[in-house]
This record gives structure tokens, C-alpha cells and sequence, in this order.
């Protein structure tokens, strides 16, 4: 158990660590990173928190407290997918919206080109 | 063609994708068959010449700044329509499978019966042309899928080769499903109250290129079309019930309201 404990503190510490880099190269902006880090130091606490784990795993009904871990890991994961599937979403109608846009505004321009140089002809 | 133009204009939308086999030949047919109309081909930023074939063939082009399948593409054309203040727009296809000579047909209904929307249809008049059985089971499929949500038969809810009126339009233009549209444009219009016809029409073969579905393809067609169904169906009953509940709440919160 206590193997599994340390890896997942390493995991959650290279994440941590991961994160905070990319932020400050401007990988990753600062709003997108703050689920990450929510993860990696959930991740962490957990991990090194044996009372706390052993708690919840209590809390939860399980026997073996690492199960909790993964399953409490597991699903800050999956809100976090979640989180950035919406904002992927959004971001992809706001992507289409702009092409339409472009789309329309280069029309325009082209006819407003065309027409110009039929009046100068 | 920037300028807003008069009430009952119509004006004909070609979306193509890498039909730089196909689109010359349906911009030169459709100018023939009905002359004097503007077409615009909407090229949903293809590869190949289409841009410049459709040019010389005579169409103005909406050229995408990149590829944003089906739907976004026609949305983009539908878009232009608006602001330009057409009144009617009818859809065909750039790889030529729709005959340019059933347009005529298709406007008539449109300008004449108050339908919001007119589908050209390979099956309105018992005509069964010859399609692949996954693609005739698929339409039988989503025939019966749709009949109870529509409250009526469409006998090709499939078919690209669709007109519509300004107030399907603004719908349209505001909101349109970006992938496989047309089964979901039809929930969309009939949650609005509108109406459709369909009107026989002839479909020809590719006359070039290939069709890129596959039966990977068709399994994510169904998946991907019954999936936006359910959500159409389910976020407008939502909208009507709190339209609803807005109406009946004043009254609850005023009870001093002397009736």
C-alpha cells in the first residue's frame, strides 16, 4: 500500500510541478490550469494524508483505502475531461461563428472590389 | 450582390466540398434552368479548384476560411442570405446529384403553399430509385423515428435538396446543426410550429468523385443524427415548459391580482 501511496504522491507532485511550468511558459492559460492543480494536489493530500485517506475510505465503505483514492482521483479526472469537453465545445462554436463571419466580411469586400472596378471601367 | 435586394427574391446556395469535378457543370445547368437567379456556391474550404471552377462557370463563391463540414457550411450561406434579405433560398448539392430542373418546381411550392421549408424528395410519389439497402434502411429507419416527433410522414428526411422561406431563415441562420443537418433541421422547424412539403424530384448519380460514407461511417450517421434528435426534442419541450411556467407564475406570485 504504502508503494502505491508514494507513486501517487510522485504522480501528483510531477503534475503539480507539470502544470505550474506550463503556466509560466504560457503553455497553458492561467484559468485552464486551475482544474489540473486541483487534481494534482487532491492527488497529493490524499496520498500523504493517511488519516484522511483511511477516513474517507471509512466514509466511502471501503476496506482498502487506496480504492478510495482512485476512485476520488478518478473523478476529479473525470470533471476536469468534462470541464474542458464544455469549454471545447464552446470554443468550437465560437471558432465556427468567427469562419461564417470572415466568410461573409471577404464576400462583401469582393463584391464591393467588383463593383468599384465595373464603375471605373 | 452587397446590397439588400427586394421581397420575394430567391437565391440559390451550393455547398461543395472538393467537387472540382462536378461543380462547373451544376453552376452552368443551374444558370439554364433558372436564369437570371444569383447562385452562390459556399466552398466549405476545399483542396482543389472548386473555388475558381465555380467562378468561371459563372456562380459568386462564400469561400470558408477552413473546413467546417456540412452544416457550418450551409449555416454560413444561410447567414449571407439573411443579411442580404433574400426571401427564399433552395439548397442544392455541388456534386451534381440534384437536377437543376426540379428548382423551378421546388420554388413554386415554396412561394405558393406558406411552407416554411420545401424537401425535394426521391420517394413523395411511391418511386423507389435505386439506393444501396444500408442507405434505404437508414432512411426507412429515421421515416419511422421521425414520424411520431413530426406528427406526420416525410418520405425523405435525408434529402439535401431543400428551399426555405425568410422566417425558416432566421432560424436557420441563428441556429443550425453543424453536422449531418438535415433529419435535425426538421425538429428543429416542426418544435417552431412551421411546416414542410415534399415535392417529387429526380436524383441523379455522383457525376464525379466519390461518396465518403462508409459503413463505420453510417453506424456514427445513426448514432450521431438520433442523438441530435433527442436533444432537439428534449431542449424545446424544456424551453416550452418554462415559457409555460413563466406564464402561469405571475399570477401565482400576485395575489392581489383581482381577476
Amino acid at each position: 500500500m504504502d508503494r502505491l501511496l508514494n507513486l501517487s504522491t510522485i504522480l501528483g507532485g510531477a503534475l503539480l510541478l507539470l502544470v505550474l511550468v506550463s503556466v509560466r511558459r504560457a503553455h497553458i492559460r492561467v484559468e485552464y490550469s486551475v482544474s489540473w492543480l486541483t487534481a494534482a494536489v487532491v492527488l497529493l493530500l490524499l496520498s500523504r494524508s493517511h488519516g484522511l485517506l483511511e477516513w474517507l475510505a471509512a466514509w466511502m465503505g471501503v476496506t482498502y483505502p487506496p480504492l478510495a483514492l482512485l476512485m476520488v482521483v478518478s473523478s476529479v479526472f473525470l470533471m476536469v475531461f468534462f470541464r474542458f469537453s464544455v469549454i471545447i465545445s464552446q470554443l468550437k462554436d465560437a471558432n465556427i461563428a468567427l469562419a461564417q463571419r470572415v466568410a461573409i466580411l471577404e464576400f462583401h469586400l469582393r463584391s464591393l472590389h467588383e463593383e468599384a472596378a465595373q464603375q471605373e471601367t | 450582390m452587397t446590397k439588400a435586394v427586394g421581397p420575394g427574391q430567391l437565391l440559390i446556395l451550393i455547398p461543395a466540398f472538393n467537387e472540382e469535378g462536378a461543380i462547373g457543370g451544376v453552376v452552368r445547368e443551374l444558370r439554364q434552368a433558372v436564369p437570371g437567379v444569383p447562385l452562390v456556391v459556399v466552398d466549405d474550404c476545399s483542396a482543389d479548384g472548386t473555388v475558381n471552377l465555380a467562378r468561371q462557370a459563372g456562380a459568386r463563391v462564400l469561400a470558408l476560411p477552413h473546413h467546417l463540414g456540412l452544416g457550418g457550411c450551409v449555416q454560413a450561406g444561410y447567414k449571407l442570405a439573411f443579411e442580404l434579405g433574400y426571401e427564399y433560398v433552395i439548397r442544392v448539392d455541388g456534386d451534381g446529384q440534384h437536377d437543376p430542373r426540379d428548382v423551378p418546381r421546388i420554388f413554386e411550392v415554396l412561394r405558393n403553399s406558406g411552407c416554411e421549408m420545401v424537401i425535394g424528395s426521391r420517394f413523395v410519389d411511391g418511386s423507389h430509385p435505386h439506393t444501396s439497402f444500408a442507405r434505404s434502411l437508414g432512411t426507412r429507419f429515421f421515416r419511422a423515428i421521425l414520424r411520431p416527433i413530426l406528427g406526420r410522414a416525410v418520405h425523405d428526411p435525408t434529402s439535401g435538396f431543400v428551399g426555405v422561406n425568410r422566417a425558416a431563415l432566421e432560424v436557420f441562420s441563428r441556429s443550425f446543426p453543424l453536422e449531418y443537418p438535415e433529419i435535425e433541421a426538421l425538429v428543429v422547424l416542426q418544435r417552431r410550429a412551421f411546416r414542410f412539403e415534399e415535392v417529387p424530384c429526380r436524383m441523379r448519380p455522383r457525376t464525379a468523385g466519390r461518396s465518403s460514407i462508409t459503413a463505420l461511417k453510417s453506424l456514427y450517421y445513426i448514432i450521431h443524427v438520433l442523438l441530435g434528435v433527442f436533444v432537439n426534442v428534449l431542449k424545446y419541450e424544456g424551453r416550452r415548459r418554462r415559457l409555460l411556467r413563466r406564464r402561469t407564475e405571475p399570477a401565482k406570485a400576485q395575489p392581489w391580482t383581482v381577476c
